[in-house]
């Protein structure tokens, strides 16, 4: 089905979108899903890179099988308006780990939205969003999740903190939590802050430059969405890829 | 030759806006060698004192001079104070979540070391460098693969305070406090590790203390009363003895 239409701020999934960038980007961008299917019992992760100097959407549709897994890694580092965003169903005893980073300054939109489906009985889904930016750069997290009537049993998680290293920064957190059974785990939450200064100042009486106090910090902060990456190297590249951002900082 | 020379030393906190003067006119010469105890009652200015000899934020100096081997060490930023071989132990340690001790420290030394023109050390050295220090305060390598601090009691975060210390080899230690919330053996380990690191005729200390205790262990050659901002009295180790004999009022009178 093709959109006639862009949609508009007032879709709720679309409401911190940057509606400039999007309309850039043109309508048949929105078609492009890339639909993954993992099948009963196997598992598949995926880290993913994301950004450019010019608009960027990424949309996946994931559907997982009975005591399937997935993990999907990212880091969203675009320079220009950057949008994520994954629709996962779980079938019975599946798994959904996500772990984002989004990254920068200048005066981009870099967003994430996920949509997770608890269609059946006893599956589980974690996220964890960090956000860092600076200049008048923003971070949104949309995350949608719904528990069907028969879904009894689910435990779902998803944690959003945001790191704004300037006055002009922002972040958005939208958790949107859907429930029709009556025996499950949801849990959400969401902080923004700033710097600590207490620890950068710990830092640089020991001898760190404030840019090296700085990066530790935000290496520190955006360590928690790659905790469940086992992959020493993918670890590494997703890591220095959100850190690289940081190092072009005019902050 | 002396180390560090504070000449009527004036600052505020709060800023400009509303600042309130908490050091008024404080002189303190301190030679190296010389391992030199401030006292003083609560709210006289000893954790400002500190605080401005490492640079922290919020501290205002409004009049008065602090040379640190021969240098103005309040127009350095206090990464290059540390560098220039200036260690402040801190009363409350902060913790770090999601930075390892060891990298931390890694990451500081060699800081140090390439602003003062010296090769950096390899991982292997710095492990060893570690670990000889850190058996030194009788911790575990364990927790310095640890978060910095996190999940430290307050004995353990002092203690690696002065491990921080052996591994940085600073000239000049201001410790603000360290004896505070530690028992009898922690008190007994930290005040050897204070002896092993820093008592030595090219380095100095500044130890700001209310206790007597710690000075059975770390035998000052000095101790000076510090009191609403300035230095009221110095004298020998006998000074800190009557102190906690006699108690400030009687002291000062």
């Amino acid at each position: 089905m093709t959109l006639a239409t862009l949609p508009t701020r007032r879709d709720e999934a679309w409401r911190y979108a940057d509606m400039d960038g999007l309309a850039r980007l043109g309508v048949a961008a929105l078609d492009q899903w890339q639909a993954i299917d993992v099948g009963a019992g196997e598992s598949v992760t995926r880290c993913l890179i994301v950004g450019s100097d010019a608009p960027e959407l990424h949309r996946f549709r994931v559907t997982l099988g009975e005591g399937a897994r997935a993990a999907f890694f990212v880091t969203n580092a675009g320079q220009d308006y950057t949008r994520v965003e994954m629709e996962i169903r779980l079938a019975k005893g599946a798994h959904f780990e996500f772990g984002g980073v989004t990254i920068g300054g200048g005066d981009a939109t870099r967003e994430f939205v996920t949509k997770v489906i608890h269609a059946e009985p006893e599956a589980t889904s974690n996220q964890t969003v960090r956000a860092v930016h600076w200049n008048t750069g923003t971070g949104n997290f949309l995350g949608e999740i719904r528990v069907t009537r028969h879904a009894q049993k689910t435990d779902a998680a998803q944690d959003f903190k945001a790191l704004l290293l300037e006055a002009g920064a922002s972040a958005n957190a939208v958790p949107q939590l859907e429930i029709f059974a009556d025996d499950v785990k949801c849990a959400h939450g969401a902080t923004v802050g700033e710097l600590d200064e207490a620890a950068r100042f710990y830092m640089m009486a020991r001898g760190l430059d404030p840019a090296t106090a700085q990066r530790l910090l935000v290496q520190a902060f955006i360590g928690d969405a790659f905790v469940a990456l086992d992959d020493a190297d993918e670890h590494a590249r997703l890591l220095d890829a959100a850190l690289s951002a940081l190092e072009g900082a005019r902050l | 030759m002396m180390m560090l020379e504070i000449t009527n030393l004036h600052a505020t906190v709060g800023g400009p806006d509303n600042p309130t003067p908490i050091l008024k006119g404080l002189t303190l010469h301190v030679p190296a060698g010389e391992i030199h105890a401030i006292m003083g009652p609560n709210g006289a200015g000893k954790s400002t004192l500190a605080n401005v000899l490492g640079g922290k934020p919020g501290y205002d100096v409004t009049a008065g001079s602090v040379t640190f081997n021969g240098q103005d060490l309040l127009s350095l930023e206090p990464h290059e104070r540390a560098a220039a071989g200036l260690f402040l132990g801190f009363q409350y340690p902060v913790e770090i979540p999601g930075v390892s001790n060891v990298q931390f420290l890694r990451e500081a030394l060699n800081a140090q070391r390439k602003a003062r023109g010296e090769e950096p050390l390899s991982g292997g050295e710095f492990l060893k460098l570690a670990k000889d220090k850190a058996a030194l305060l009788q911790m575990d390598m364990d927790m310095l693969k640890r978060q910095v601090n996190v999940g430290f009691s307050g004995g353990e975060k002092k203690r690696a305070e002065m491990v921080q210390m052996g591994i940085l080899g600073p000239h000049f230690a201001v410790l603000d406090e360290t004896d505070s919330g530690l028992d009898i053996d922690a008190l007994r380990i930290v005040g050897a590790g204070i002896n092993s690191i820093m008592r030595s005729p090219d380095k100095a200390v500044l130890l700001i203390t209310h206790y007597q205790r710690l000075l059975d262990v770390v035998k000052p050659d000095k101790v000076s009363v510090l009191a609403d901002g300035r230095i009221v009295e110095t004298g020998g180790p006998e000074l800190a003895l009557r102190l906690e004999a006699e108690g400030y009022d009687a002291v000062m009178a």
